[in-house]
């Protein structure tokens, strides 16, 4: 169909696109080798124990009132958003996003600080559906934006009332989205380690982490990391096959009207007062709290590092400098293996493409743990180096880089290449001087969502910084959990802002409104 | 991603500016780490703080900077175990002797000089002299007096794990100040005993992940009791003034287990390079000048170790504890507590 199926794929791209699947295979195969290494009677008489099962139960349970809650929350703001006339819909289109944008840990310290009591499931509950529930409602509405409304006026006109064929139209529509959604907050709550650590909420990576500072073996941790990471992976394949199956068809040709607006009514008061809470909770209650904090005092018993300009201007300086290696490296691995999956077919590169998307089902405790034991024992000079806490950083971004890169190579149209090449030119002349020109833009807006992910990056940062190394997200990290939280506000009204404002410069360039 | 990118010619400046990243950043690295060549390394499970403190006094004193390293004793110790003869460490410093016992059993551990020693009472410090002794922390059970009164809590720490305590004790068992308590049951009652009351303490205790979460949680009133080292309360008090803290501290008597006094020191990196710094750093750490601005600083809550200096006020005067006699060597190395800890569903 075009010169790329035909071609070989070059050789260079292929080796450099293989390096990013070892990179990935790495910490699963070295904690795997150490988790043998626990001996087969031992291993039972660890995991076969009381303490598993509350850890089950605690993440199970936590992951199925979060789905819950998430899933109600999600599709009411989805559909008052995409389906009616509520005034100000691009406003709450924008608000419903922006929790994203807010480090989950970064909340939780703010919900913490507010009230201790919130230290247990309830609280672990609010802070992770306040996060996360932008995963659910961003597939929901773009599903409620590209279904056929013939069906549903086809029901209606059955004699269905709003809510039945809400229920038995629409709802059965939404199932890929919701279910896709649904598994990808199942997934992040089980890596997630900072907010559950700030909100004493036991889960694997607390255990993992608590096994880790109290052992002198790392072999225990290795095993619960692979329990964990089984549990991830059967997420990221559930999610996966949602995916899969996401397609509904229309059978009709042509364009598909945009469904007329459900006129609200009188009822478009408590609609807006529902929004204007969830706002309230998801955004008001933890930016306000970190304010509040900004302008409290704290004394010098319970504060980790004086909070002066010196002191932030340089945390600041070394999170942004480890984001930007981090970042650097994580494109570098994406650009060839997202250039070869978009232009190249063949069973390698779909394998070594699945490879790097593994990495989504990796906490990012246990990639840590793994990275800091293999160069202890093999690589002496990565040991305790920036440059490894940036490789670690890359594997743990590598999915999100690949998305988006897939995506900007995806947008530039291949006849433009195709030229180029008839014209004589090799694909590297050709990539240097057609695409990666016309990509450039979606390139950077990848290398910037990499970038945001990066700098509000807490457990591998905590792990694996560098002697002396103290990042923003290592300050805020130390002085909640010794409670000082007046001495962690600057630090994480800091975080806060460049994650908002990287997300706003994204919005702003990249990003395009959907609302008519 | 969104599928209709407005382009621009702005839209290029992260590709440039991750371009800019992955040509500077290297040569960032290089020149910090030239400029921090001659530093003391120093592994720390001490308080951030204190070792700010301590190591600014240092650099202000003799010219030599200090790099920490910072985490919980168990875990530094398990990586200079780890490193073995190549780790970059020079000191190691921690809350509790447990781990300097480890590592000196390893052979890791430099001999301290004897002027070092000398400074500290003797059963301080390692009987071998490869560590000093350089501060003490006692172990207490603090209370809400609006939830219990102090004449009904228990005179040792083993009644805790009686029926009527049921919900009414915190602890926080993946603290490192919590195993050398462990410690301490297991080397005057036995491992059967021991096991039996942190089984105990499983089914009646709330569990928190650090002593600052404890006293947090029994100063608002969340939970009646809660075992802690003293310095946390303290360090609440001091935060929050005497009018607005609930808690307060009931000091074990009579040597009983809960009253065990752990010793904070320091020992030097056998494979340390910078040896004669890091002696100089020791010796700083019980000068009296040094351990007068650790006691009087209101950050450390710590009985000083050095002779003729007098703990903070809002300590009890050390001469009026009634710790367990059990020896540093007898206390161990924290490994069977660690152990136990796991066998009994507290970790």
């Amino acid at each position: 169909m075009s010169w790329t199926s035909t071609r070989r794929p070059p050789a260079a791209l292929v080796a450099a696109a293989t390096v990013a699947g070892l990179l990935v295979l790495i910490p699963i195969a070295w904690t795997a080798g150490l988790a043998a290494g626990v001996g087969p009677a031992d291993a039972a008489s660890l995991l076969f124990r009381p303490l598993v099962g509350e850890l089950l139960l605690n993440t199970l349970g936590l992951i199925a009132a979060t789905a819950v809650v998430t899933t109600i929350v999600a599709t009411a703001a989805a559909w008052f958003i995409e389906r009616t006339d509520l005034p100000g819909r691009r406003l709450w289109a924008v608000l419903a996003v922006v929790p994203l944008a807010i480090p989950s840990f970064i909340a939780s310290f703010a919900w913490v600080s507010m009230s201790p009591a919130l230290q247990d499931f309830g609280g672990a509950l609010l802070v992770v559906s306040c996060s996360y529930f932008p995963l659910i409602y961003l597939p929901v509405a773009a599903a409620l934006r590209g279904m056929d409304p013939a069906l549903e006026e086809t029901a209606r006109g059955l004699g269905l009332g709003p809510w039945r064929s809400f229920a038995r139209v629409v709802l059965p529509q939404l199932r890929p989205a919701l279910l896709g959604g649904i598994l990808l907050v199942a997934l992040n709550t089980l890596t997630e380690f900072g907010a559950f650590a700030l909100l004493r909420f036991r889960t694997f990576t607390t255990e993992i982490f608590a096994i880790y500072r109290t052992s002198y073996d790392s072999s225990e941790a290795a095993l619960f990391g692979m329990v964990l990471i089984l549990l991830c992976l059967l997420c990221l394949a559930g999610e996966q096959w949602a995916r899969g199956n996401a397609r509904y068809g229309r059978v009709a040709r042509g364009a598909a009207r945009r469904t007329p607006p459900v006129a609200l009514g009188w009822f478009r008061l408590p609609v807006l007062a529902g929004f204007a809470v969830l706002a309230l909770v998801t955004l008001g209650a933890p930016l306000g709290m970190i304010l509040y904090w900004c302008t409290q005092h704290n004394s010098a018993a319970t504060s980790v590092a004086a909070v002066n300009l010196p002191a932030l201007a340089s945390a600041t300086w070394s999170s942004v400098r480890l984001a930007l290696g981090g970042t650097a490296i994580a494109m570098a691995l994406a650009l060839p293996l997202g250039f070869l999956a978009t232009r190249y077919d063949g069973r390698l590169i779909a394998l070594l493409e699945r490879t790097a998307y593994l990495a989504q089902g990796l906490p990012g405790i246990v990639v840590a743990l793994s990275m800091v034991s293999l160069t202890i024992t093999l690589l002496r000079p990565l040991y305790q180096s920036a440059a490894l806490l940036m490789i670690v950083y890359a594997i743990l971004f590598l999915p999100l880089a690949l998305v988006s890169v897939r995506a900007a190579f995806g947008q530039v149209q291949r006849g433009l290449e195709e030229a180029s090449r008839a014209a004589g030119l090799g694909w590297f002349a050709t990539s240097l001087r057609v695409l990666l020109p016309l990509a450039a833009p979606g390139l950077g807006a990848a290398a910037a969502m990499v970038f945001v992910s990066v700098v509000t990056e807490l457990t591998a940062t905590l792990l694996m910084a560098p002697i002396g190394t103290r990042t923003l997200a290592v300050q805020v990290w130390a002085n909640t959990t010794t409670l000082a939280f007046a001495a962690a506000a600057p630090y994480a009204a800091l975080m806060a802002a460049l994650s908002l404002l990287s997300a706003w410069v994204l919005a702003r360039r990249f990003g395009a409104a959907h609302l008519p | 991603m969104s599928p209709s990118f407005r382009r621009n010619h702005y839209a290029q400046l992260p590709v440039l500016a991750a371009l800019a990243a992955l040509l500077g950043v290297p040569a960032v690295m290089n020149t910090a780490q030239a400029a921090d060549a001659p530093a003391l390394i120093l592994y720390s499970a001490q308080h951030e703080q204190v070792i700010d403190m301590l190591t600014d006094a240092f650099t202000k004193e003799t010219g030599i900077k200090v790099k920490a390293h910072e985490g919980e004793g168990p875990d530094i110790a398990n990586q200079l175990v780890q490193e073995g003869a190549s780790s970059p460490a020079d000191i190691f410093m921690t809350e509790n002797s447990p781990e300097l016992v480890l590592l000196d059993e390893k052979g890791l551990l430099a001999p301290v000089d004897a002027g070092t020693l000398a400074a500290v009472p003797r059963e301080d410090s390692a009987p071998s002299g490869d560590w000093v002794g350089v501060l003490a922390r006692e172990n207490v059970l603090t209370f809400n007096p609006a939830l219990i009164k102090e004449d009904a809590l228990p005179v040792s720490m083993l009644d805790l794990v009686k029926p009527e305590w049921k919900g009414k004790i915190a602890i926080a068992p993946s603290d490192s100040d919590f195993l050398p308590l462990v410690s301490a049951v297991l080397a005057e009652k036995g491992h059967d005993a021991t096991l039996a009351w942190l089984k105990g303490l499983k089914a009646n205790a709330q569990i928190f992940d650090d002593d600052e979460g404890v006293v947090a949680a029994v100063d608002r009133g969340s939970v009646a009791t809660g075992i802690i080292n003293s310095y946390y309360w303290a360090r609440l008090l001091t935060e929050q003034g005497a009018a607005k803290t609930h808690a307060k501290v009931y000091h074990f008597t009579n040597g009983d287990a809960g009253a065990l006094v752990n010793i904070s020191g320091a020992g030097i990196l056998a494979s340390s390079k910078n040896k004669e710094a890091a002696q100089r750093f020791l010796a700083f750490l019980v000068a009296k000048p040094t351990q007068t601005m650790l006691a009087q600083s209101d950050v450390d809550f710590e009985y000083p170790l050095a002779a003729g200096v007098a703990v903070n006020s809002l300590m009890k005067p050390r001469a009026d504890l009634q710790p367990p006699a059990i020896s540093l060597t007898k206390l161990g190395d924290d490994q069977p507590a660690a152990k136990l800890l796991r066998e009994a569903g507290l970790i």
